[in-house]
């Protein structure tokens, strides 16, 4: 961390797309400082009782495999081979024509040819080939296979922990081949020899014992939210009273515990507060948060199918231990892909849980009638089009915000006006960054599928710099300051990632936005917003730039 | 030099070279008979193995690509094709991605200038690919017409539509355009010329490609490349030659006479590539279909998607959980199941 | 699985459309066309120029001739023999030939040839015999 960062300038100068001379099967890999996460610690990895626990370090020759590591691989491969169709199919069908090549962040932001989505699969494909195709076994390297070995398991380790599972590439594919599935799947294999990655394993370790990331016990839980109660009088004159696993609530609320942890996902976790607050206060609406389920992330998504259901189960099973009629979701990427695509599949049918209803507005969610969880941006959204809410815009006015949409609600969902109806009520300047950009074609923070280490940096800022350039370019054209998401990993990656490619530029959640333009009854004159920053300095300073 | 293309060049020239001295030596049988029926089955045989593979795997998952806004609320306009909630949805969804290469449509390219990232819409590809795949198909279909007696009248519209263009040079030393220039030859053979010049020239696209890459496009090259020598420069019998493609299908197979080495040539290429496409990435033909990226509705919350081999797993229940932690959560005033004086009466039962 | 038989069926589907060939034609042997000459054919024993040159080039010669007697006033052509000919397809070609149907249109018909001389000839008409 110690270390200076090179500067943004130099780092793009240095970017070189030329391929080397080499064929990428002749170059091995090298496992660079900065570019790689630290092992997984074998502790975490023994609690989930996961295999092969033990210490070790990607950068030691010796890796501590099992003895028959490469019998275990192969097993595992044909496994997923025939459990997911996915997987077989992409493994057969590429054809490399390379449209995917410049669509991956961390090709842009690396240059390094094996980012290229394509080459990241032929890391597989080629020992697909060689285990499972008699071509490939019979042609060999001509058809592009190859056998498994130490070298090309370290290479498998090195890149598919440089993939966030963003899914860009398989917008542009022309048959679709989805690099985050392949992902997923060497991810899995490789945690089959007790390759994971600390920043992953730990979490996951603490989530599953401890019903968040963090680790944050019951009452530390409740203390931190305890602290935003204090926090939010301090700034608006009104104590808002959280309720913790209350039984026969309407609605468990289930966020990522990033947000009660880290600036300024804070603050996103005191806009839920303030919105619940108001809604109980003029419409008796009960809503309960939990400890148990007290995490929306599931980081397991990132170790194997088995552990993502495995941490997932909490939110069905607290949800039917409490008696609510359904389940309302915090601002988080992965965690709706994880609803959206599996959490039905894996832990349902949810037929404990009623068909979502706003008792507020009345709307039936009808996008969520199985699953019974609905997106918070959907909720608010719902309420604001049905003029439920008491909101003063003019609070966000220092504000020149843009929208970031993260990658899993947006290639894993489809979450794209929602957020944005609801950040065009709650503020007056709202500036879309190129279309290339956003929406379907939205790039990565750089850090996602649990690579938001800090012992990565040097990755994260290169993933990030598609996303930095384009926030760059709205700061330029129309003096942008605020980059709205609704993610609690961008919330935590992006301020370091913004300062370093968009320096002035500040990192919000939506409902951070919503809170500061939300109306309590028996408020003080709410001179500050949320951060405690006063606004009347904020608005100055924001036309001073402007005018510059 | 790069020794993937020059390798797929050398195995193409070799395949070449079999049939030349094949059809040379007098073996018409083993060319124009063994190997196409061999070929055919091989075929059948593959694909049909390889699709029935691709079925037996699971979906466990509703994995959709999600290309637009989700159906929600009725005030949103959702993107009924590239997030469809509809079975027809789907349907068009990949009718397009069959027909007309929608995702590579999307096909843009990055670059660096000064410091800033641009994407431009980069469409060449895609209208290489279009027409690469709408000139074989053409060529396929025109071909039919050597297979089938009496010829459908349907495949004439055909081979009149594709010999709109008359294209006719004419010197006593040089004549060319007669039989009537096909212009799905033409595209089929420059865009394959462009395709494979894309491999090599594109750095970005050499790097990745394999021989198995480089190998169909120059097996098509040849192809097309002996078909139109056939048609328009070295004319062989075309009667002789319909008499053996047909005699194939009719399963009454004959070799006639005189039937120029070329033709043993452009066939054996034919068959190559038949025999090869089961076993090679070219089965992105019936991949496609299977695609769960492309091929799935994308109203995953309001419908469940069973997964045939879902199975239970070890969790940390609530139970337990408070078991860990019940005193510290009493303590700071959280809910918990079982009171404190219970669970400790429940302790002192079990020992 | 329920989306097996959807997969089977477009396998069927698709392995019909690649053998139509096979079953379009039921398995009869179709005989090939044979070339029929007119006794004054069989009595020239060659055309203007080798049998297997005509069989392949004949709408080559066919157009350089339209070419040479449409736009250079040309009308008599010279074989490397040394016979000429009045290079017409009416009064040269169709009057050995008479016989279209069987000499020309079999042929073609067999190999899907459409040629477009006949949009502006016409087949000289027959004299009663």
């Amino acid at each position: 961390m110690a270390e200076a960062k090179p500067k943004p300038k130099d780092v793009l100068d240095q970017l070189n797309y030329q391929p080397p001379r080499a064929d990428w099967m002749d170059t091995p890999v090298e496992i660079r400082k900065g570019m790689y996460c630290y092992a997984s610690n074998p502790k975490s990895v023994a609690t989930l009782g996961l295999p092969n626990a033990r210490p070790w370090n990607p950068t030691d020759e010796d890796w501590k495999l099992p003895e028959n590591w490469q019998q275990i691989i192969h097993e595992g491969f044909k496994e997923r081979l025939e459990r997911f169709r996915s997987f077989k199919v992409f493994m057969d069908i590429c054809v490399r024509c390379g449209a995917c090549a410049d669509k991956c962040h961390y090709f842009i932001g690396t240059g390094d040819p094996k980012n290229m989505p394509v080459l990241r699969a032929e890391l597989l494909r080629s020992v697909y080939r060689n285990d499972f195709s008699r071509m490939g076994k019979i042609l060999g390297k001509l058809n592009g296979a190859r056998p498994m070995s130490v070298n090309v398991l370290k290479e498998w380790w090195y890149y598919l922990f440089q993939c966030s599972e963003c899914r860009r590439c398989s917008l542009f594919c022309p048959y679709g081949i989805d690099t985050a599935e392949i992902t997923i799947m060497g991810r899995e294999l490789l945690n089959l020899l007790g390759l994971n990655i600390d920043w992953i394993a730990t979490p996951v370790s603490n989530c599953y014992m401890n019903g968040n990331h963090l680790g944050i016990q019951p009452h530390a839980f409740k203390d931190m939210l305890d602290f935003f109660v204090d926090d939010i009088e301090e700034k608006t004159g009104v104590r808002v009273k959280p309720k913790y696993m209350k039984k026969g609530a309407d609605i468990l609320f289930i966020t990522p515990s990033g947000d009660v942890f880290a600036d300024p996902g804070t603050y996103t976790a005191m806009g839920y507060m303030m919105l619940f607050h108001y809604l109980e206060e003029k419409y008796g609406l009960d809503i309960t948060w939990s400890t148990y389920a007290s995490e929306g992330g599931n980081f397991g998504f990132f170790t194997s199918h088995e552990t993502m259901k495995r941490l997932n189960s909490k939110m069905y099973a607290e949800a039917k231990r409490l008696k609510v009629k359904w389940i309302l979701g915090g601002e988080c990427g992965h965690m709706w892909r994880v609803i959206n695509q599996y959490m039905d599949t894996m832990n349902g049918p949810a037929d404990f849980l009623d068909v979502p209803v706003n008792p507020i507005t009345g709307t039936r969610f009808e996008q969520a009638r199985s699953n019974k969880m609905v997106h918070i941006t959907e909720f608010t959204a719902d309420l604001i089009r049905n003029g439920k809410l008491d909101l003063t815009p003019s609070r966000n006015d220092y504000m020149k915000v843009t929208y970031h949409d993260s990658c899993n609600p947006a290639r894993g969902m489809g979450l794209f006006e929602e957020p944005r109806y609801v950040i065009q009520n709650v503020c007056n300047h709202f500036y879309e960054m190129p279309p290339n950009t956003i929406r379907e074609q939205t790039f990565c923070c750089g850090s996602g599928s649990g690579l938001n280490a800090g012992e990565n940096m040097e990755l994260r800022l290169a993933g990030g710099l598609p996303r930095g350039n384009a926030v760059k370019h709205v700061q330029d054209s129309y003096g942008v300051n605020m980059l709205a998401t609704i993610c609690a990993i961008d919330r935590a990656v992006l301020p370091t990632l913004v300062d370093y490619w968009a320096p002035g530029v500040q990192v919000t959640g939506v409902h951070e936005m919503v809170a500061n333009a939300l109306n309590l009854s028996g408020q003080n004159e709410r001179s500050t917003n949320l951060r405690g920053e006063e606004i009347e300095d904020l608005k100055a300073q924001s036309e001073g730039n402007a005018d510059e | 030099m790069n020794r993937k293309y020059m390798f797929a060049f050398i195995a193409v020239l070799v395949l070449f070279l079999i049939a030349w001295i094949g059809a040379s030596i007098g073996l018409q049988w083993l060319f124009g008979v063994a190997v196409p029926y061999l070929a055919v089955l091989i075929f059948v045989v593959g694909f049909t193995r390889k699709v029935l593979g691709w079925s037996r795997s699971a979906v466990p998952f509703a994995i959709p690509t999600t290309g637009g806004q989700a159906k929600s609320f009725d005030w949103i306009q959702d993107a009924k094709l590239d997030n469809p909630s509809s079975k027809f949805g789907v349907f068009m969804r990949m009718v397009l991605e069959v027909f007309a290469f929608r995702s590579l449509f999307r096909n843009t390219r990055m670059k660096l200038k000064e410091g800033k990232l641009f994407y431009q819409l980069e469409i060449f590809l895609w209208v290489g690919a279009l027409a690469f795949h709408y000139a074989f198909l053409t060529v396929v279909l025109r071909h039919m017409r050597f297979f089938l007696e009496p010829v459908p009248w349907c495949l004439q519209m055909l081979e009149t539509v594709d010999s709109f263009f008359r294209i006719e040079i004419i010197y006593p030393q040089f004549q060319f355009g007669l039989p009537a220039v096909y212009l799905s030859g033409i595209v089929l053979l420059a865009a394959v010329v462009y395709l494979a010049v894309r491999r090599i020239v594109i750095p970005s696209v050499r790097y990745i490609s394999l021989a198995s890459d480089y190998f169909p496009l120059i097996l098509i090259f040849g192809i097309a490349f002996t078909g139109i020598m056939m048609r328009y420069v070295a004319k062989i019998d075309i009667n002789a030659a319909k008499q053996l493609t047909l005699g194939l299908v009719t399963l009454h197979p004959t070799v006639p006479d005189g039937i120029g080495a070329i033709f043993y040539i452009h066939l054996f290429f034919v068959c190559t590539l038949l025999a090869y496409f089961p076993f090679s990435k070219l089965m992105h033909l019936g991949g496609i279909f299977l695609s769960p990226t492309r091929n799935m509705l994308g109203n995953t919350r309001a419908y469940r998607h069973v997964n045939p081999w879902n199975y239970p797993v070890h969790v940390h229940s609530y139970d337990e959980y408070e078991e860990e932690f019940r005193e510290k959560m009493v303590e700071a005033g959280l809910p918990v199941d079982k009171p404190l004086e219970a669970a400790a009466e429940t302790a002192a039962g079990k020992e | 699985m329920n989306d097996k038989k959807w997969i089977i069926t477009g396998l069927v589907v698709f392995l019909i459309i690649v053998l139509f060939p096979f079953w379009y034609n039921r398995g009869k042997a179709v005989p090939p066309p044979e070339i029929k000459l007119t006794d004054k054919a069989k009595a020239a024993k060659e055309c203007v120029l080798s049998k297997e040159y005509m069989k392949a080039e004949h709408m080559q010669i066919l157009d350089l001739w339209r070419e040479v007697v449409v736009r250079e006033g040309q009308r008599i052509y010279t074989n490397p023999k040394g016979k000429s000919f009045v290079m017409s397809l009416s009064n040269t070609c169709l009057d050995c030939h008479s016989n279209k149907a069987d000499f020309c249109d079999k042929c073609h018909n067999y190999a899907s040839v459409r040629p477009y001389c006949w949009d502006c000839h016409i087949e000289p008409p027959k004299e009663k015999s």
